[in-house]
């Protein structure tokens, strides 16, 4: 079941086109990641689904209903540019936000102050937000996104400005909103924690998406059939249907390899080539990474 | 709108618990009460007598000075150059000399004191020498006191205004003007000073970042009224509190220290020079104004002045990222507020005249300019229309606005002109 379908989003400024045709959709309880290049028109399609701003053409369908302001309550929406009231307190401040999003007094009083004791952070009620370091004022915006127990949250950068203790807490926190039935859309630009949490991907570059699937689709699919293999003597290979693409000595006197195999052998193939001439040590397919993927395509796109 | 109610709450709470907002409110009437009553006292506390000597060479003048609560007169013979080195000495405030005068050409009259002579004591002395010079003259000219005293008339003009209904007041124009002034300028400082405001709180939500986060639960047109309206919500709680505590501060002063704060307008008058009889007459005409449709119009125009402003405010904040780039924007809003205060003037010398129906039917200008024209009286058809193109001018100003607003406050670092502004405001949603 899909939690947010866009259906062929476009959006125009007066300058230049933001988004062309964008069709996304999230499944349910998953964490999905939207990356792209700065510019790309993340926040704009971000914006749309939050109905911060009117798509040209193009239509969100949330659980099933066309989008409406009174749907956006059942979304937390973390932006990258954040902040707060900083003359206010933080109970207060929270009290405010979980207010408009439609939430009466007393259960948002109760879930602030559930959260303040997950987080350890009782004692913050009556603080002014100017008098927090910036690490706990995106502790309090990171409560102020989930405390309305919204269905979709949407995170914008959310790492940025914490420690690493901070935010391995907050990774485990979205972990375990996602385990109990959110669905998140996780927009960043730091590969390995999208290559950590993220169940589904979608690019997006020059306006336009240019992948999604599920990470492991996705992995796959770039895959190019080249292994890593650890040998102890340099080798040498007879069949042209294998390539070496790379071989340099390590620093224990091993020697590593990359093999790409061009038609249709198989891996047994290539360890069989291997083992005549070499102590075969580790063999491993390679797998692209997250990263190698977007500057790849990122940049064959851009040279397209 | 359950939302709207949520945003005027937080800005009319965070806004009346600032400690600057308490200092004002107190610090105000505090000042006010001041203005009130330090005059009555000061000239309470004036109770000692100064002794004027006079040096009469003429002859003329001497007995002809009256007493007064405050001043003494002496008469005293002798050489001036004596008289003078006395005066530091003995008790004297100072020395009045006239000289064998022309009556004619009477020149030469000089009061030596060692401190400055108040405008009150010089004005009694001149008048009570020109009375006396006058009536030497009139003897002169072979009328007596009694022709001239049966020449003289004392006229005062009762000016009474009409209405459509057949019924006569009493009305004053001196009243009407005072109404006028400082109805007029209270809105004018209200609108200044809580325009800037509502421009400053869109700024801070700007530069602070938290527009986004807010307006993913609201529109932003719910997000620019609410906080229109929270902040006039303060602005009338700061006002209904200046009223209150100035009245109870002026009374309790006046109780403790037993000075009657009625008599200040009198005082005051008699530092003027103005006849009592015209200051009773404001006194009592003040009485004849309508005050209920006075404070009516002036509820209305306040808050209508206001809203329209508010808004224009609001769309300057959203366009800038700081209070110094604002300037360039704030000039075309504050042009018709100042013109609208340089003209009263004009406005008061013809309260009916064609300036003053246009600039009070223009909605930027009106809410100042009708202000100084109600007590005069206006009629219900102007007073009616000028009422609501106010309406339209604030509906009109805040679609206008919201246009520029909604864009504006997703936008960082970017340099606004007049002509961005324009795109913004066309640009579809």
């Amino acid at each position: 079941m899909e939690l947010l379908i866009t259906n062929n989003i476009s959006k125009a400024y007066t300058a230049h086109q933001a988004l062309t045709d964008v069709s996304i959709s999230i499944p349910e309880q998953t964490i999905f990641g939207l990356l792209g290049p700065n510019g790309a028109g993340k926040t704009t399609l971000i914006r749309i689904i939050t109905q911060i701003i009117t798509q040209d053409k193009g239509e969100v369908i949330f659980n099933g209903q066309p989008m409406t302001l009174k749907l956006t309550e059942q979304i937390g929406y973390l932006p990258e540019e954040r902040g707060l009231y900083k003359k206010m307190k933080v109970g207060e401040q929270l009290l405010y936000l979980a207010r408009l999003k439609g939430l009466n007094k007393s259960d948002a009083v109760a879930k602030i102050k559930g959260w303040f004791k997950k987080l350890d952070i009782s004692a913050w009620w009556d603080k002014n937000i100017e008098d927090l370091s910036k690490g706990m004022q995106q502790k309090v915006q990171f409560v102020a996104t989930v405390l309305h127990e919204p269905k979709l949250i949407i995170l914008d950068e959310p790492f940025s400005g914490f420690d690493p203790v901070n935010a391995s807490l907050i990774k485990d926190e979205i972990l375990e909103l996602r385990d109990k039935g959110a669905t998140i859309i996780f927009s960043t630009h730091r590969m390995e924690s999208v290559e950590e949490l993220c169940d589904h991907i979608a690019m997006i570059n020059n306006s336009k998406k240019i992948i999604d699937g599920s990470k492991k689709d996705i992995k796959n699919s770039f895959k190019t059939n080249t292994y890593i293999i650890e040998h102890d003597h340099p080798i040498e290979l007879i069949d042209s249907a294998f390539a070496i693409s790379r071989q340099d000595q390590q620093e224990e006197g091993h020697f590593s390899s990359e093999v790409q195999i061009l038609n249709d052998h198989t891996s047994n193939d290539l360890l069989k080539e291997l083992m005549v001439n070499s102590r075969i040590i580790s063999f491993k397919e390679k797998i692209p990474s997250i990263n190698d993927i977007f500057i790849s395509q990122v940049k064959s796109k851009d040279h397209a | 709108m359950h939302k709207i109610g949520l945003i005027i709450s937080r800005e009319y709470l965070t806004r009346v618990r600032k400690k600057s907002f308490i200092i004002m409110t107190i610090i105000g009437p505090v000042l006010f009460a001041a203005l009130i009553i330090l005059p009555t006292w000061l000239a309470s506390q004036d109770g000692e007598q100064k002794v004027i000597e006079v040096l009469d060479d003429s002859g003329n003048f001497t007995g002809k000075f009256q007493d007064t609560e405050s001043l003494v007169f002496e008469y005293i013979t002798g050489d001036l150059d004596a008289a003078k080195e006395r005066v530091p000495n003995d008790n004297t405030f100072g020395l009045l000399y006239i000289p064998a005068i022309d009556i004619d050409q009477p020149a030469g009259i000089s009061l030596y004191t060692l401190s400055n002579p108040s405008i009150v004591m010089v004005k009694t002395i001149e008048r009570t020498i020109t009375n006396e010079v006058e009536e030497i003259k009139l003897t002169k000219s072979g009328i007596d006191k009694e022709t001239l005293a049966s020449l003289k008339a004392d006229i005062t003009v009762d000016t009474i205004s009409l209405s459509t209904t057949g019924e006569e007041k009493a009305s004053s124009s001196g009243a009407a003007s005072i109404a006028g002034y400082v109805s007029s300028f209270l809105i004018y400082f209200f609108i200044f000073y809580y325009g800037a405001q509502i421009m400053r709180g869109v700024i801070e939500e700007k530069t602070n970042r938290i527009l986004e986060v807010i307006i993913s639960s609201v529109r932003p047109m719910q997000l620019m009224l609410g906080k229109i309206i929270g902040v006039a919500a303060v602005g009338l709680t700061q006002f209904v509190l200046w009223v209150m505590l100035t009245f109870a501060i002026s009374s309790l002063v006046a109780a403790t220290f037993g000075i009657d704060a009625s008599a200040s307008p009198q005082m005051s008058a008699q530092a003027q020079d103005v006849p009592m009889e015209e200051i009773d007459n404001i006194m009592s005409s003040l009485t004849s104004l309508n005050f209920p449709l006075i404070i009516g119009v002036f509820l209305f125009y306040f808050l209508g002045g206001y809203l329209m402003y508010g808004a224009l405010f609001a769309a300057v904040g959203s366009a800038v990222d700081s209070d110094a780039d604002s300037q360039q924007f704030m000039f075309p809003i504050t042009i018709p507020l100042i013109f609208s205060i340089v003209v009263l003037g004009a406005v008061l010398k013809d309260p009916d005249g064609s300036l003053a129906f246009w600039m009070s039917m223009i909605p930027l200008t009106s809410p100042v300019v009708m202000m100084m024209r109600t007590p005069f009286g206006v009629p219900e058809w102007q007073l009616a229309l000028s009422m609501a193109l106010l309406i339209g001018g604030f509906l009109f100003t805040s679609w206008v606005a919201g246009r520029i607003y909604r864009v504006g406050i997703l936008m960082h670092g970017t340099k606004v002109n007049y002509k961005t502004l324009a795109k913004w405001f066309v640009l579809k949603n």
